[in-house]
Parts: structure tokens; sequence; C-alpha cells
């Protein structure tokens, strides 16, 4: 597998990962680096380790074993998947800005402004649209001016357009803040084309490098897109893909008319 | 002034439910009730032994309370049956406390002070006690709020910010165990939870920020003392009983105005 040169400082690095939970191997030898202004995304099938793998590098789990390792000093930018706030909870966008470190008014007016929810300072975080509370999610991970920021399926929950308005203001926060992304992702045809290198990941890592050199890896075709070619691949949306024997699936958002052209014919039965 | 039985029992009385309706707060937002009853349950172990050893009962309830409290930190992060476990230390520790007070040997003791409390007849040490407990709560809840508030939301959204959920989960563990001593000579270990979730629960829906429900609660939880005090005098009821069912008039009060005032509001 194609792998870039150490040549350049990474601003994270992990080696060897292996994590094993209940007998259940998740994680095997997963080694990564991402280096300074770099998109990178990880892709896989459900089950296949992703969210474990962004819970090892953020410092939420402690891999049985492996490494990983931070450029000192590391500013961090995490956007969960999800945040469950309980109903007995009262806490405003504005509030939630504050955490862990209090910013002045003026910094958290910008942060929201930068990522299109202006209006929603004193709302409920409870009340919020799902594309509201995930780019109030965006605002507060970057107000620590992160120089990575690391999204876990940050579009989960949003319609087509949203998560594509979503990655674009992500590319636009990349380009201000010149920041390092790493993202983990499920939406193919949007992320694989924004990125730089693509990680293919089910266990292990299956095959890594630019868009094109991934989508056209039989490793990455054997999960994504069996005999449909490379730029099929690159756009498909289904995520089942076969690949469900003994997979947790979690994933049920409405659209399953993305099938690709070769499916056309029996689309909306 | 601290002479007087009745302003012993005010200041305890204040010092509890002040510092118990704002840690009740984190109770609530992180669904910790049980939790709460099965450390205060395990406070009559602490009675029984601190009987036995004569030793301070609240130096006995703390160190069985965090004991306990750690236990079950500890084994609930296993995830196996949580519910489960917390039922079976609970009455556990109660069952064995109850059985142990009455086989210290010459020690009579009126258990009705430890299951329900017993404010009029606090000394100027329990004050100093419970007001020093109180203050220590309140203080580590002051310096960690953001942490906690953090941890409480998401744990890994709390790591990526530098701030150890797990740490913060065992500060809240202690603080449990620390308003279990503080409060049993005032409501007593079978009414110290109501202590900590009753104004919180009422102070939610005044709020809209977790500050100021925790400063309502706080609000409700000193006007129920009082009240619940005067009301134990003027109408000769157990003092523990009456904060809580002040506290409970309380919550009624806030939970039924409030439904009020969003109908009146929303009236064409």
């Amino acid at each position: 597998m194609p792998r870039l040169s150490g040549a350049t400082m990474s601003l994270l690095s992990a080696r060897g990962i292996g994590v094993t939970r209940n007998g259940n191997r998740i994680l095997q030898n997963v080694g990564l680096d991402i280096k300074a202004g770099e998109i990178v995304t990880i892709v896989g099938p459900n089950g296949s380790g992703k969210s474990t793998l962004l819970r090892v590098l953020i410092g939420a789990l402690t891999p049985d074993r492996g490494t990983v390792t931070r450029t000192p000093g590391l500013r961090l930018g995490y956007v969960p998947q999800k945040l469950a706030i309980d109903a007995t909870l009262p806490l405003t966008a504005r509030r939630f800005l504050d955490l862990p470190h209090r910013v002045s008014d003026a910094v958290a007016a910008k942060a929201l402004d930068k990522t299109g929810v202006p209006e929603v300072a004193k709302r409920q975080m409870a009340d919020l649209s799902g594309g509201q509370f995930q780019r109030v999610l965006l605002a507060r991970a970057l107000l620590s001016r992160p120089q990575l920021l690391i999204l876990d399926e940050a579009t989960q929950g949003l319609d087509q357009p949203g998560s594509a308005s979503f990655y674009r203001l992500i590319e636009g926060v990349r380009q201000n803040l010149n920041c390092a992304v790493l993202m983990v992702s499920h939406e193919l045809h949007v992320v694989m084309s924004a990125s730089d290198r693509v990680i293919c990941l089910n266990g292990h890592i299956c095959c890594e490098g630019t868009p094109e050199v991934v989508s056209a890896a039989p490793a990455y075709r054997e999960l994504f897109g069996t005999g449909t070619g490379g730029a099929l691949a690159l756009y498909r949306h289904d995520h089942d893909h076969g690949h469900d024997h003994g997979h947790d699936h979690h994933h049920d958002h409405g659209h399953s008319h993305n099938d690709g052209p070769h499916s056309k014919a029996h689309d909306h039965a | 002034m601290l002479d007087d039985f009745l302003v012993r029992a005010i200041l305890a009385a204040i010092g509890t439910a002040l510092a118990a309706s704002v840690l009740g707060c984190f109770v609530v937002w992180r669904r910790m009730a049980y939790f709460g009853d099965a450390t205060a349950h395990a406070a009559i172990l602490g009675v029984a032994i601190a009987l036995a050893l004569n030793i301070s009962i609240f130096a006995g309830v703390a160190a069985v309370a965090l004991v306990v409290a750690v236990l079950i930190h500890r084994l609930s992060d296993r995830a196996q049956g949580t519910d489960t476990i917390l039922g079976v230390i609970a009455h556990g520790a109660l069952a064995t406390g109850l059985v142990a007070v009455t086989l210290i040997p010459g020690a009579r003791i009126n258990l009705e002070a430890y299951l329900f409390g017993d404010v009029l007849t606090v000394s100027r040490m329990d004050i100093a006690v419970i007001w020093g407990g109180a203050a220590v709560v309140l203080g580590v809840l002051w310096f960690h709020w953001s942490a906690l508030l953090l941890a409480t939301l998401s744990p890994d959204l709390a790591t990526a910010s530098g701030v150890n959920p797990q740490r913060e989960n065992l500060i809240l563990t202690l603080l449990l165990a620390g308003i279990v001593a503080v409060a049993i000579k005032v409501v007593g270990a079978l009414l110290i939870t109501a202590l900590l979730v009753i104004p919180a629960a009422g102070a939610r829906r005044l709020a809209t920020s977790p500050e100021g429900m925790a400063l309502r609660a706080a609000v409700i939880g000193i006007l129920a003392a009082v009240g619940g005090l005067t009301m134990s005098l003027q109408m000769d009821t157990p003092a523990g009983p009456s904060i809580v069912v002040m506290a409970v008039i309380l919550f009624a009060l806030t939970t039924i105005g409030e439904k009020l005032r969003t109908i009146g509001g929303s009236a064409p």
C-alpha cells in the first residue's frame, strides 16, 4: 500500500493500533499519519471500527496494542457523531460554546456566524434542527483554532443538500484555518472527492491513497462496488454492500434512491 | 444565638439544602438518582460502624458512603445491569447496617434519627461539620463546573478538549458521598436523595441555563428547609420529612405555575 514518507512532521500518528472487545477484534494493526493541512477521510462499512479508531485517536479509548503520538501542544477540534442532551439540562447554543473555556460574546457570535447559524445563539440546544446542531458543534470545535479537526459521521441524519452544504462549510473552514481534517464518513460520493487521502478501513487498513488510487484498488472495490469500476465506486452511496454479516447496522437514513446506474432499472420499486 | 436549638436547626438545614440542591442538578442531569439512593442507604452501615468504633457519626458515614460510591462507580463501568448492582449494594448495606446497629452491645440508639434525620438536636459541632462539608462541595463544584458539565454532555467531547471524564465522574462520586455525610443528621439516610433531586427538578422549568437551574434549585432548597422547619414546629411533624414535603410542594407549584404561564402565554 502507498505510504507517505515521514519527511514532514505529523500532527498525529498512530502505530500498530489493536483493539479487542469481548473477544472480537475490532481493530488490528492500524497505522496512520495526519500531516498539517491535509484532508483525510476514513471510509468503511458499518462495524468496520471507524468510530472506535477515532475514539482511540482523540484519546477516549486506550488501545490494547499500539501507540498514538501527537505533536506537542496539538490543538484538536472534535465534532462527534451526535450528542444526546438530557431533557433535564437547559443549555443554549451560546452557553455550549463556553465549554470548557469561556469565550467572549464577540468570539462566540463570530464562530456561529462562520458556521452559518448566527441566529441560534439564544436557542436551546435541544430545540435545534439536525443541521443547526451540527453547525453549533462545529462552531465550538473551531473556537480552539484547531490544527486538526476530527469529524465522526458529522452529517448523519442530514438530508443530501444539508450534508453537501456541511461539507462545503468544512472545506471553507479548512482553507481559512489551514487545519488538517480527519473525517469518518459513509457518504463516499461527497467526501472522497474533497479528500487528499482516503483510508479504507475494515478492521484493518485495506488500502489507502488518493481518492483515485483507492477507488480503483481491488480491496476497496470488493467492499464498496464490485464490478462497477472505480468511477462508479466513487459515486456509490449505498453502504450495506453485501457486507452485512454480523455487523451492527445503526444507519437508517431514509435515502435509498442513490444506487448507481446499474440498478436504475428497478429503482423505486 | 447558637444556643437556641431552633437557630442551629435552621442553619443546619439551610447548609445541607444549599449544597444538596446544587449538587442535585448533576444528579438529575446524569440520571444518578438511584446511585444517590444507594450511597445514602449505605450510610446506615456507616452509623453502625461509627457507634461500634466510637468515632464521629459523620466520619463513619462519610467513609462507608465513600467506599460504596466508589464500589458502585467501578462496577457500573462494566455496564452489566447497573440497576441490579445498585439494588443489591443499596439494600444490602442498609439491611446490614440495621442489623449491625442492634448487635452493638450497650448501644441504645434511636434508629429513626438516622433514617429520617433529627435536625432539632444538632450541636454547634454538627453545624461546623455541615457548613464545612457544604462549603467543600460547593467549592469543588465551582471550580469544576465547566469540566463537569462537559463530561456530563459527552465523555468523548470532554476527552478531546483535554478534560478527563473519568476523573470528573470520580469527583462527583466523592461529592455525593460527602453530601450523604452532611445530610444524614438533617433529613436522614432515606430522604437524602429527595433533597438532591426535588429542588433540581423544580428548578428545571424555570431555567434556560445550567447555572440558572443550579441557582433556582438552591433557592427552592433553602425555602424548603425554612418552610419545612416552620411546618415541623407549628404542626409538630418530624423535621426531615417536613422539609421534603415542603420541597415537593414547591416542585408542584413551579411545575403548575410554569404550565399555566405557557398556556396563558400561547393563548391568542
